[in-house]
C-alpha cells in the first residue's frame, strides 16, 4: 500500500517536451508509472518517446484520462500550470519547479482552497512509491517496498536517509519530497494524516529543516492526532539567523524558526528525534523492534 | 532582497506613499550639503540591510551642517553591526506628533498576508505580540480577495481619529507594493501623524521576493549599491549556493538539506564549518572546481569536508570531478570525500587508485566529519 501514487496513477507531465522533464518522465515510465500524456502549448499532437502531448491539461484528462499532473516548467509560468491542472480537475499536482514567486503561490494557495485538488511541491523532488510508482526525481534505486512513510522537506535527505533504511532492509512505503519553498502545497500534518490512515504504514519519518513553523505545527498535530511511532530529523542547527540556507524557505527570521526550538517540540509531542541522519534508521530499527 | 530604508522609500513615492524629504550621501561633506539643502537640520541615518539602527546609533539628528558632516563620516567609517556602511540617508525633520506602527508580509503558515497596526510606535513589535497582543490589530488577506475596505476598517480602527483616513490610504498602497513589486514585507515604523495631519511614513523597510527579481530589472539594479564580497560574487555568477560562516572547515554538499546536515555533523565533532555551499544537482567537475576555488579562498579553512550524495548524479562521476577540479585548484589543505549513493563504491575505487596526497577517502558522514575536526583541531587525521 501507498499514498498519493500508485498502481492508480495516470501522469500527464507538463513541461514534458522540456530536458528535464523528458529525462526524469521517461525514467518514471521505465519505473513503471503510467505516464499518458504530456503538455506543452504549441505542440499538441506531437510525442516524446510515444507519449502523446497536447496543448492544454484539459486535453489530457478528457483525452487520456490524466488524474495525476507531474510540474517541469520554468517558474515564470509554473503557478499558472498548477492553476491550469486544478482547473482541469487533476487530483494530485506534484510541481518539481524551483524558484517560484512566492506572491504567485500565495495566489495559487488561495485558489486551492476552493479545490479538491492536492499540491506537493513546488520546489520538491516528488513523491515515490517504492515497486508501484515514481513522480518526480527522487532516484528509485535507493528505494525499497516496504511499511515506512516519509516526509521531507529537503531532496537530498530523503536520497540519504532512505538509502540507510534500505541498506538495513527497511522498506518505504511511500517518500514525500513536500519541498523547501516557503508557501507550498500539503506538509507534514497532511503527510502523516495519509500515512496514520494507510494500512500499508507502521511508521512514519519526517525531515524537517530552518524556517517557518511546519514542524511546530506537525508536533502538536502528532501529539493530539497520530497513533502510529514517528522518527524525526532537523537540519540546520549551526545556521546563522538572517541567512538563507540554500532553499528558499531554510531562514531563521529573528528568534523564529531554530532548529533547536522544532527539535523541542517534536520531542515535546513524543517524536524520537535524531541527531544525525543515520541516526534516523537506527531509531527506526529501534522502534520497530 | 532587504532593501536599504531609502530604496524602500523610493518604491514608496512610486506607490504615493507620503515620505519625508531626503537626500543620500556618501560622505561627510554630502551629508553637510544635504542637511544645508534641506534647511539646516536633518536627521542622518545609516542604511544597512539590518534593522535596529536607533538603538545601535544609526540615527542621529544634527542641527547643523556641521554636526551632519561629524556624524556622517563617523557612520561611513565603521561597520555598523557587521554591515559594511556606504550610504546615509539624511531627511528633513518633521513636526511629529504620534508615531504609530504597521506592516503587511506574507504569511508562510498561512499562505496569505498578514497586515498588522498599532497605534504604539517605536516598539519592538515581537515584543508588543507577546506581551500585549491586544493593542495590535492583526488581520489575514487572501492574495487573491485582497485588501478590503472592511480589513483597512479594522486595522486603522485603533488609531486616533484624525489619523485614520491617511493610514487608510497608506495600508491601501504598502498592500498594492506586495502585489505589483514582490514585496513580502512592507514595514513603517514609525508611522506618524503630523501636527499639520499629514500621515507620512518616517521609516521604510522593505523585502523583495529574490524569486521574482527576474520581473523587476529596476529593483534587480538596486543590488549595486550593496557591497558585495568577492568570494559571494563568484560563486553567485557560477550559479552555487553560498553562505560564508565563521568556522574553518570549508564545506561542499549536494542538496541543500545535506549540506545543513553536513554543517550539524561537524558541529557535533567538535569543529566548526566554514561555510554552506551546495553545489547543485550535477557535481560536474567544473562546478566542483569552483566550489573549491570559493571555499579556499577564504584564510580560515583548513580542511574541506566534500558531501555527495550520489541520487541522478553518480559517484564515479563525481570523484572524477574532484580529481580534474583538483587539476585546476591548487588546494594546500586536506579534503576529506565522502561519496555515498548511486555507483558509490566506483567513485571511491577511482579516488583510491589515484591516491591523491590531498584526498582523505571516508566512508560514512559521521567518519568524515570525525576526520575534519581531528585536522583542524590539529590531532592526526
Amino acid at each position: 500500500m501507498s499514498i498519493l501514487v500508485g498502481a492508480d496513477t495516470r501522469l500527464v507531465v507538463q513541461g514534458l517536451t522540456g530536458k528535464e522533464g523528458t529525462f526524469h518522465t521517461l525514467r518514471n515510465r521505465a519505473y513503471g508509472t503510467a505516464v499518458v500524456a504530456g503538455v506543452t502549448p504549441g505542440k499538441g499532437g506531437q510525442d516524446v518517446e510515444g507519449i502523446p502531448v497536447h496543448d492544454t491539461v484539459a486535453d489530457a484528462v478528457r483525452e487520456r484520462g490524466a488524474n495525476t499532473s507531474m510540474i517541469f516548467v520554468p517558474p515564470r509560468f509554473a503557478a499558472e500550470a498548477i492553476l491550469e491542472a486544478a482547473d482541469a480537475g487533476i487530483g494530485l499536482v506534484i510541481c518539481i519547479t524551483e524558484g517560484i514567486p512566492v506572491k504567485d503561490m500565495a495566489h495559487v494557495h488561495s485558489y486551492l482552497r476552493g479545490c479538491d485538488t492536492l499540491l506537493v511541491g513546488p520546489n520538491c523532488p516528488g513523491v515515490i512509491s517504492p515497486g508501484v510508482a515514481n513522480v518526480g526525481i527522487i532516484p528509485p534505486e535507493v528505494c525499497r517496498p516496504g511499511r515506512v512513510g516519509f516526509v521531507s522537506r529537503s531532496g537530498t535527505l530523503v536520497y540519504q536517509i532512505v538509502h540507510e533504511l534500505t541498506q538495513r532492509g527497511i522498506g518505504q512505503s511511500t517518500c514525500v519530497g513536500m519541498g523547501g519553498d516557503p508557501v507550498h502545497g500539503i506538509g507534514f500534518i497532511e503527510s502523516l494524516a495519509l500515512f496514520e490512515a494507510d494500512p500499508g504504514t507502521d511508521l512514519m519519518i519526517m525531515t524537517g529543516e530552518i524556517g517557518g513553523d511546519d514542524e511546530e505545527r506537525a508536533a502538536d498535530y502528532v501529539a493530539q492526532d497520530v497513533n502510529k511511532p514517528v522518527v524525526a530529523y532537523i537540519a540546520g542547527f549551526e545556521a546563522p539567523p538572517g541567512k538563507r540556507m540554500g532553499h528558499a524557505g531554510a531562514i531563521v527570521t529573528g528568534s523564529q524558526g531554530t532548529a533547536a526550538a522544532k527539535a523541542e517540540a517534536l520531542e515535546a509531542a513524543g517524536v524520537r528525534v535524531a541527531r544525525t541522519p543515520s541516526q534516523v534508521a537506527e531509531l527506526v530499527q529501534d522502534a520497530l523492534g | 532582497m532587504d532593501l536599504y530604508e531609502h530604496q524602500g522609500k523610493e518604491l514608496f513615492r512610486a506607490q504615493q506613499i507620503a515620505t519625508p524629504r531626503g537626500i543620500v550621501a556618501t560622505s561627510g561633506d554630502e551629508a553637510a550639503a544635504a542637511t544645508r539643502e534641506l534647511g539646516g537640520k536633518s536627521v542622518v541615518k545609516v542604511q544597512v540591510q539590518v534593522g535596529g539602527r536607533g538603538k545601535g546609533g544609526g540615527v542621529v539628528l544634527v542641527d547643523s551642517p556641521e554636526r551632519a558632516a561629524e556624524e556622517a563620516a563617523r557612520m561611513l567609517g565603521v561597520d555598523f553591526k557587521g554591515h559594511q556602511v556606504t550610504q546615509v540617508l539624511c531627511e528633513e525633520l518633521l513636526p511629529i506628533a504620534q508615531e504609530f506602527y504597521t506592516s503587511i508580509l506574507l504569511d508562510r503558515s498561512t499562505g496569505d498576508y498578514l497586515a498588522m497596526m498599532t497605534a504604539e510606535g517605536g516598539m519592538d513589535i515581537e515584543e508588543l505580540a507577546r506581551t500585549r497582543p491586544e493593542a495590535l490589530r492583526r488581520v489575514h488577506v487572501d492574495a487573491m480577495l485582497g485588501l478590503r475596505a472592511f480589513h483597512v476598517r479594522e486595522l486603522t480602527g485603533c488609531l486616533p481619529l484624525e489619523a485614520r483616513e491617511g493610514a487608510a490610504d497608506i495600508v491601501r498602497r504598502m498592500f498594492a507594493l506586495t502585489q505589483e513589486q514582490d514585496a513580502t514585507l512592507v514595514e513603517i515604523n514609525p508611522l506618524v501623524l503630523l501636527s499639520d495631519g499629514r500621515v507620512v511614513a518616517l521609516d521604510a523597510k522593505v523585502t523583495i521576493d529574490d524569486n521574482a527579481l527576474f520581473r523587476h530589472e529596476d529593483i534587480e539594479a538596486m543590488k549595486a549599491a550593496f557591497p558585495i564580497d568577492p568570494v559571494q560574487a563568484r560563486a553567485n555568477e557560477q550559479g552555487l549556493q553560498y553562505v560564508k560562516l565563521d568556522g574553518n572547515v570549508g564545506i561542499i554538499g549536494n542538496g541543500a538539506g545535506l549540506v545543513m546536515s553536513t554543517l550539524d555533523v561537524v558541529a557535533q565533532a567538535g569543529a566548526r564549518a566554514a561555510n554552506f555551499l551546495d553545489v547543485g544537482g550535477g557535481a560536474s567537475a567544473d562546478q566542483m572546481a569552483t566550489s573549491l576555488e570559493v571555499v579556499l579562498s577564504d584564510p580560515a579553512v583548513k580542511a574541506v569536508f566534500i558531501n555527495i550524495f550520489g541520487g541522478i548524479t553518480r559517484c564515479d562521476l563525481v570523484a572524477e570531478g574532484v580529481l580534474a577540479a583538483l587539476d585546476r585548484v591548487d588546494a594546500q589543505v586536506p579534503l576529506v570525500v565522502r561519496l555515498d549513493g548511486t555507483n558509490a563504491e566506483a567513485g571511491r575505487r577511482i579516488l583510491a587508485e589515484a591516491a591523491h596526497p590531498k584526498v582523505v577517502p571516508a566512508a560514512t558522514m559521521g567518519e568524515a566529519a570525525e576526520r575534519a575536526a581531528a585536522i583542524v583541531n590539529g590531532e592526526a587525521a
